[in-house]
């Protein structure tokens, strides 16, 4: 399988006054196209911090990140701006969306970055809001829909611009059992359309809709396991 | 990419933003709307006053040099009552001036004013005006082409070959005298003498001017040929004042001499300040006293003007200052709105916008926010330019106004600049933001 992102080593440390917080301390990890994975860990695991490198939000202390063919890891902040536009879906715990723009113009701000907004793109927009069963509301505004209705938002906003790699932090955080398993259902349906996604969650029951589940702790790997087949397949999550 | 759309679409944005915000916004460009509407209407009434004062310098000649019989402040006789007072310009020095000055002074324009009765003949009526005798001349260096009500004003003929008893009325002296009625061939007595003199002319109103601080008003004049009022009076005129009678032997109150009919250029300028002196010389050769003045109206020309000038410096600055203040009012909402949309920067930081497009949106917004402040200081400043004097004349006074269009320009100009310069810091911090750490606030 094609490798879409890569890191190794990588290590970031934050410089606080007088300690320093050595939140990765050597992670190397491979991601094919069209995986799907859950990070999973404790708090202060380092899962976080690793997806915002990955999501290039960050840069890492030390260590190499690279994603498609291109070497992140050593890119000053407007070229991550236009790698985060053009090859990074994010899908946030909050949703994230912007509260003065309607369904349609919130999953089009990605576009607007690469300055390609027109009446084509609109109607991608459309058709997205449309296939996360939003057709109906494009002209609602966040505060008028429900939390899975907002998720459903997000995840239309990050495939607008086809990314390589879908990050979900916690996607199903703020959601109740029954919507976040919608949510789930929709994030499955993605990937097995190809799409590669990595979810940091805490909760098995959630990771247990990935292929893979990468544990961490204190900055390290500290398993890597990838789930079968069948148990994917089957993953409706039981409570 | 191209930049138009992107600050089109920055701009629309940024509209939409404000718009959702409609009182805040408001609110932080008042200051602006304050500031370059008290600029554009300070200027336009600066400017009508400034302008009514220069028309009044202009309407007095700019190449004539006025002198005038001053009564010496030192004189003792005029302690006593009923003594009669010798002082001023004497019909010598006037024909000295014109001599001497032939080559500079193209005409000279000699003048007795004094007050005194003038009664119609046939009725029982009375007015003290003022009494002047001049020459045809009069009507050149007063600009009275447009000026004159009914009939003529005093020609040559009047005074060649024997004077002739006529006169030129002002406008208040008609009507006080001759209320409903024609004035135009009627006769009336002057300062309380038997001699009739026939009205062949009367004046519209007249703007009074000003000479320094006193105020010379024109409605109350009645002209008459000098000739005729030598003839009539002599040399000698009596006044009446508040409880003092007295009579002053004055040969000539005024003349005017003018240095050139052209225009207002620096060479004549110059020629009209070396006759000046000229003359200076010349009277305080002549005259043991000083019972003269000269008065030159292109030195209070420049005095106004530089007048307008400092006023101009200091209206611009309290309009820098206004405009400031403003800024400063823009900055400090800018800066709580970049506190409270830190979120929505680290959502549009994660999608890929980067520090320039934020430092963008923020400053279009200032900027937008300045300009449609601007618009609306203009817009107001004009309402109150021309409503002020349209209020003022309902209440019978008189507010000059002129629109002092680069005031206008600048006020505006400096509006926009000034959203530039104090969005600049709100919109740079805001763009400076970490991304990962806007998103986890609040």
């Amino acid at each position: 399988m094609l490798t879409i992102a890569r890191v190794e080593d990588l290590v970031k440390n934050y410089y606080l006054e007088t300690v320093v917080v050595r939140a990765l301390r050597g992670v190397t990890l491979a991601f094919e196209q069209g995986d799907f994975v859950a990070l999973m860990g404790p708090s202060g695991s380092g899962k976080s911090t690793l997806l915002n490198l990955l999501g290039c939000l960050d840069r890492p202390t030390d260590g190499k990140y690279l994603l498609g063919d291109q070497d992140v890891s050593t890119m000053d902040d407007d070229q991550l701006s236009e790698v985060r536009s053009k090859y990074i879906g994010f899908i946030f715990q909050s949703y994230n969306l912007i509260a003065q723009y309607t369904v349609v113009e919130n999953i089009e701000v990605p576009l607007l970055y690469q300055g390609r907004v027109d009446r084509a793109t609109r109607d991608r927009c459309q058709r997205l809001a449309n296939m996360v069963g939003l057709g109906d509301r494009l002209d609602h505004r966040p505060s008028q829909l429900s939390g899975g209705q907002q998720q459903r938002v997000a995840i239309a906003r990050s495939l607008v611009n086809d990314p390589h790699v879908i990050l979900a932090d916690e996607p199903t955080g703020n959601l109740d059992t029954k919507t976040s398993g919608e949510i789930m259902e929709l994030l499955l349906a993605l990937n097995e359309s190809g799409k590669t996604i990595i979810m940091v969650t805490h909760e098995n029951d959630i990771a247990g809709w990935a292929r893979r589940i990468v544990r961490m702790r204190d900055g390290y790997i500290e398993s890597d396991t990838r789930l079968a087949a069948i148990v994917k397949r089957n993953g409706t999550v039981q409570h | 990419m191209n930049l138009f759309p992107t600050i089109r679409r920055t701009v629309i944005m940024a509209v939409r933003n404000l718009w959702l915000h409609k009182l805040r916004s408001f609110l932080s460009v008042l200051g602006i709307i304050i500031g370059t509407c008290a600029v554009i209407s300070l200027m336009a009434f600066g400017e009508g006053s400034m302008q009514d004062a220069l028309e009044d310098i202009k309407r007095q000649g700019l190449t004539n040099i006025i002198v005038m019989s001053v009564k010496p402040p030192d004189d003792a006789t005029s302690q006593r009552r009923s003594f009669i007072a010798n002082y001023g310009l004497t019909d010598e020095d006037h024909r000295r001036m014109s001599e001497t000055l032939s080559g500079t002074v193209v005409a000279t324009l000699p003048m007795r004013v004094f007050a005194g009765e003038i009664r119609p003949v046939t009725e029982s009526r009375m007015y003290v005006g003022r009494i002047v005798g001049t020459t045809p001349r009069h009507f050149v260096v007063y600009k009275l082409e447009k000026s004159m009500a009914a009939g003529r004003f005093l020609t040559a003929e009047d005074e060649q070959p024997s004077p002739k008893n006529v006169c030129v009325i002002g406008a208040e002296v008609a009507t006080e005298l001759f209320p409903g009625e024609d004035p135009l061939n009627k006769s009336i007595k002057v300062a309380g003498k038997d001699r009739a003199f026939i009205i062949v002319g009367v004046l519209k109103n007249r703007m009074p001017s000003s000479t320094g601080a006193e105020v010379e008003k024109y409605d109350g004049d009645i002209y008459i040929p000098l000739a005729s009022c030598r003839a009539l009076l002599g040399e000698i005129s009596f006044t009446r004042s508040t409880g003092s009678r007295g009579a002053e032997k004055v040969q000539l109150n005024r003349v005017v001499l003018t240095v050139d009919e052209a225009g207002d250029t620096d060479e004549v300028r110059d020629r009209v300040r070396n006759t000046a002196d000229m003359v200076r010389a010349q009277l305080e050769m002549h005259h043991e006293k000083k019972d003269w003045d000269i008065r030159i109206p292109l030195d209070r020309l420049e005095e106004a003007e530089r007048t307008r000038d400092r006023y101009r410096v200091l209206l611009a600055f309290i309009a820098g200052i206004s405009l400031l203040v403003g800024g400063i009012g823009i900055m400090n909402i800018m800066l709580a709105t970049v506190t409270e949309r830190t979120r929505e920067i680290g959502i549009r930081r994660a999608l890929g916008a980067k520090q320039k497009d934020i430092t963008l949106q923020f400053l279009v917004e200032a900027v937008v926010q300045t300009t449609i402040g601007g618009l609306l200081g203009v817009g107001l400043g004009l309402g109150v330019v021309f409503l002020v004097p349209w209020l003022a004349d309902l209440l019978s006074q008189k507010v000059p106004a002129a629109i002092h269009q680069p005031s206008i320009f600048m006020a505006f100009f400096v509006a926009v600049v000034v959203g530039v310069l104090f969005g600049w810091y709100p919109a740079r911090r805001a763009a400076r933001l970490d991304p990962i750490e806007a998103l986890r606030h609040e």
